[in-house]
């Protein structure tokens, strides 16, 4: 992967830009490269690079200050939530600034009788639910690294979670921000209202991947916690018949909070390791719906009959806490089990749901081909698809043939009318392959954007678009 | 004068070239303010494209009617979830209502606060912006996070950003029943008993208040909507009277339509506010008000003179959308906010040809 190169001029004022960081956020900057080094990279850990350096303020003041010296140095800054990025949206340059939100976790404002909460955007994912759920409430986005991400990050991937099919993604349950431009102009978009009053500029910096400005505090909104949530697993024999399972349930209209979809690779290594007793079978779907007692048993009902329509191999349905734990057991634990055979990497393509079987066999005929093994464990309700790519990292050469079988897989999704990211977002991983779904003219209508909030191309450098796109932007 | 466009080339080519204002016009149903130059007529962009009932998913030329739209779903017992007002009595219009004019004006009814508005449930957009280029925005799938979500932009922008060509939507289910908690209160305890309701689990699709009652309604299984009623019922206390079916549903075109103001003299506004600011808002105010969204929609009936922006300032926001009165159509941004909106319409529309005045 390519990356800029540095700009000269910036490396070689190193010492003064340093000190001027220092004196403007004094005890808020490190460059020690021993501590910088917890920073050359977020959850792609396979490209790293140093920073020049690490500054870490406690406001939106501080923030504003330190993006307003960057500017004025002609200093590029990338802004960093926890560093939980999959997809590399806050690796460095060797010439960037790292703004990172760690020390900005207050709850500003709870407000029960409005449903809303507002807080610093470096408060985790989890800790907001944490801050509400005594008062019977939570905050529905629930990515699957949320003990650890930001909300910051999570507004900037616009990440999504297993519950989304009912409650959305980040984008749904975002009413305000406060977001600081590049020049340090602080700007309050939204707030505790539904709608916006012009133009809905949340609806395009939510998912803007650190591209715009930096959001520093955010009002989201909050949901009344459902009185019991259960899952039912279900086993089929073929990956067409779990796929079209998944459609009429859907089409039925039942609004399960989660549809789980795991085949027989994933399967056989998630058992060979959590032991969940999963049936012996080539697909395997976990439906949880939410609700009273009574409204569980109403929807699980109707779920039945559509399942039974389809012969499966096994119908499990929940009748304890410990029966709904071992049913999620093999699914929480699937990422682990994959990591315990083998080296992988996930992707995170999305497709309508229609076309999941023709997909999956695409994928197994691929597999074949390139001689890589796959697995795959998804978000079926949404078409949100995980095939995990095993490999060996130690084999020289094994890394590039699967960076190349995964990018034919997203390119499969294009194809079928998808899209290459659903949840992680673009960063550097999928960045060279944006013109496999846009066109110039689609991607130049995006540029425009950025032109409009960060005119000298400063902010997170080298993500989203290809480079090559973006060459003329960042030279100016 | 207006000018039919048969296809997006057509829409290219035209505005490519085209100095003077223009507006563009669906049905014309729902336009605010007044309008300059030489109408678009996209009704000739129409028909629907795709539709996958098991994926959810239609997506349809923007000049397509929303009773066809309304009509094919139908067929699948779904629809679009966010409740399109009809706003032809309010406004006194006649026109074929188009699903690029929903886009445009954003429009989303009282199942908003359950489910979100039509930019949550757009999953793409085509358009061609004021310098003739045509761009998609989004896609057709219902977990997209490629790139900037430019079709929110696009929503609600009221045509002053682009030409809407095609839009792809996620829809939903009918639901097998639905009812609808109707309580006589009045207006400091109707409102509260609304954001009450909204703060219980149990899955509240509308939250109404007008003419001194409270409306709260719940959608799903028959089991399940007879279990939230009683539910809802024992935690709020205090009477209430249970319809259901096409009597409930009836109940809610006339909120979703703000029919209450139909027909009759004065300025319409419509206030989006945090919903515990409502009642402070309307107090004392020289308007009739009906309440949506728990108390944060606010419908505002009201002389001219009534200087309905003064009191909401700092809360929220007012859009007027009926008649004449001292002021813009739309609610003065704060500046960081209105230099963005005015960077972005110079970026896609520098000669400031598309309904001049609206946005930026």
């Amino acid at each position: 992967m390519d990356m800029p190169k540095p700009d000269a001029r910036v490396l070689a004022a190193r010492d003064s830009i340093l000190s001027k960081l220092r004196a403007t956020l004094p005890g808020g900057v490190i460059d020690d490269p021993s501590e910088t080094r917890a920073y050359e990279c977020d959850a792609l850990t396979a490209y790293r690079c140093a920073p020049l350096a690490v500054a870490l303020p406690r406001t939106t003041a501080e923030v504003a200050e330190v993006l307003r010296l960057c500017h004025r140095l002609g200093v590029p800054v990338v802004p960093r939530g926890a560093g939980t990025s999959l997809a590399g949206g806050s690796l460095p340059t060797s010439d960037c600034v790292v703004l990172g939100l760690a020390r900005m976790n207050a709850v500003i404002e709870t407000d029960y009788d409005n449903r809303y909460i507002r807080v610093q955007t470096g408060r985790t994912n989890l800790s907001v639910t944490g801050a509400v759920e005594a008062e019977g409430f939570f905050y529905a986005p629930d990515p699957s690294s949320q003990l650890a991400c930001a909300i910051g990050g999570n507004i900037a991937m616009n990440s999504g979670g297993a519950h989304c099919l009912k409650y959305g993604v980040t984008t749904n349950n975002l009413l305000g921000v406060t977001l600081v431009q590049m020049d340090g102009t602080v700007v309050e978009i939204g707030g505790p209202w539904l709608d916006p009053a012009g133009m809905d500029l949340l609806g395009v910096i939510c998912g803007s991947e650190g591209q715009l400005g930096v959001v520093t505090e955010a009002t989201l909104r909050i949901l009344p916690k459902p009185e019991g949530a259960r899952p039912v697993l279900i086993a089929f024999n073929a990956n067409e018949v779990a796929g079209a399972c998944v459609a009429d349930i859907i089409k039925a209209g039942l609004l399960p909070v989660a549809i789980e979809f795991m085949d027989r690779p994933c399967i056989e290594a998630t058992e060979a390791f959590a032991h969940a007793g999963y049936p012996d079978c080539e697909a395997l779907l976990i439906v949880e719906v939410e609700g009273s007692g009574p409204e569980i048993d109403e929807q699980l009902a109707r779920i039945k009959e559509i399942a039974l329509r389809h012969n499966p191999v096994a119908f499990r349905e929940s009748r304890s806490e410990d029966e709904s734990r071992r049913i999620w057991l093999g699914r929480k634990s699937a990422f682990g089990a994959m990591g315990n055979i083998a080296d992988y990497i996930c992707l995170d393509g999305a497709i309508p749901v229609s076309e999941l079987a023709h997909v999956l066999r695409r994928i197994a005929e691929m597999s074949v081909e390139v001689g890589l093994r796959v697995a795959n464990v998804f978000h079926a309700g949404d078409g949100n698809l995980h095939p995990l790519i095993l490999y060996d990292a130690n084999k020289p050469g094994d890394l590039e043939k699967v960076e190349a079988f995964g990018a034919d897989i997203l390119r499969l999704c294009v194809e079928v009318g998808g899209c290459l990211t659903g949840e992680h977002g673009v960063g550097v991983e999928k960045r060279d392959l944006m013109k496999v779904q846009f066109t110039d003219a689609d991607l130049e209508a995006q540029l425009k954007i950025k032109d409009v909030f960060d005119p000298d191309w400063l902010l997170n450098p080298a993500k989203v678009y290809p480079l090559a796109v973006t060459a003329s932007r960042r030279a100016g | 004068m207006k000018m039919r466009v048969e296809t997006e080339d057509d829409l290219v080519a035209f505005l490519r070239k085209r100095e003077a204002p223009v507006f563009v016009q669906g049905g014309g149903t729902r336009r605010l303010g007044a309008v300059a130059g030489e109408g678009i007529d996209t009704s000739g962009l129409a028909g629907v494209r795709i539709y996958e009932p098991g994926s959810l998913t239609l997506v349809a030329g923007a000049g397509t009617p929303m009773a066809e739209v309304e009509a094919v779903l139908a067929g699948e017992r779904q629809r679009l979830a966010f409740e399109v007002p009809d706003m032809r009595a309010l406004l006194g219009r006649d026109g074929i209502s188009t699903l690029g004019g929903v886009v445009a004006a954003g429009a989303s009814g009282p199942r908003r606060v359950q489910v979100g508005a039509a930019r949550d449930h757009l999953l793409g957009l085509r358009f061609v912006s004021g310098t003739g280029v045509l761009a998609k925005a989004g896609g057709r799938v219902m977990k997209n996070v490629t790139g900037l979500d430019l079709g929110k932009l696009l929503v609600g922008s009221h045509g002053a950003l682009g030409v809407i060509t095609e839009a792809a939507f996620r829809v939903q289910a009918l639901p097998e029943t639905e009812a609808t908690l109707i309580g006589p209160r009045g207006l400091a305890e109707g409102l509260a008993v609304l954001r009450a309701a909204l703060g219980t689990p149990f899955d509240v699709s509308g939250a109404a208040y007008r003419g001194g009652v409270a409306l709260i309604r719940v959608e799903g299984m028959a089991g399940s909507v007879a279990y939230r009623l009683r539910a809802l019922q024992d935690r709020l206390g205090g009477d209430w009277q249970v319809e259901e079916g096409a009597i409930s549903a009836d109940l809610w075109c006339g909120v979703r339509d703000v029919t209450a103001f139909a027909g009759r003299d004065g300025v319409v506004w419509r206030v989006s506010v945090k919903p515990s600011d409502a009642l402070d808002i309307v107090t004392g105010l020289e308007a009739e008000a009906v309440f949506d969204w728990g108390g944060g929609l606010i419908g505002l009936l009201c002389a001219p003179d009534v200087d309905v922006r003064a009191r909401v300032q700092g809360r929220g926001h007012a859009t007027r959308i009926r008649g004449d009165a001292p002021g813009p159509v739309f609610h003065p941004e704060a500046a960081g906010v209105a230099a963005l909106t005015r960077g972005i319409k110079a970026k896609f529309d520098p000669r400031g040809i598309l309904g001049p005045g609206v946005l930026g």
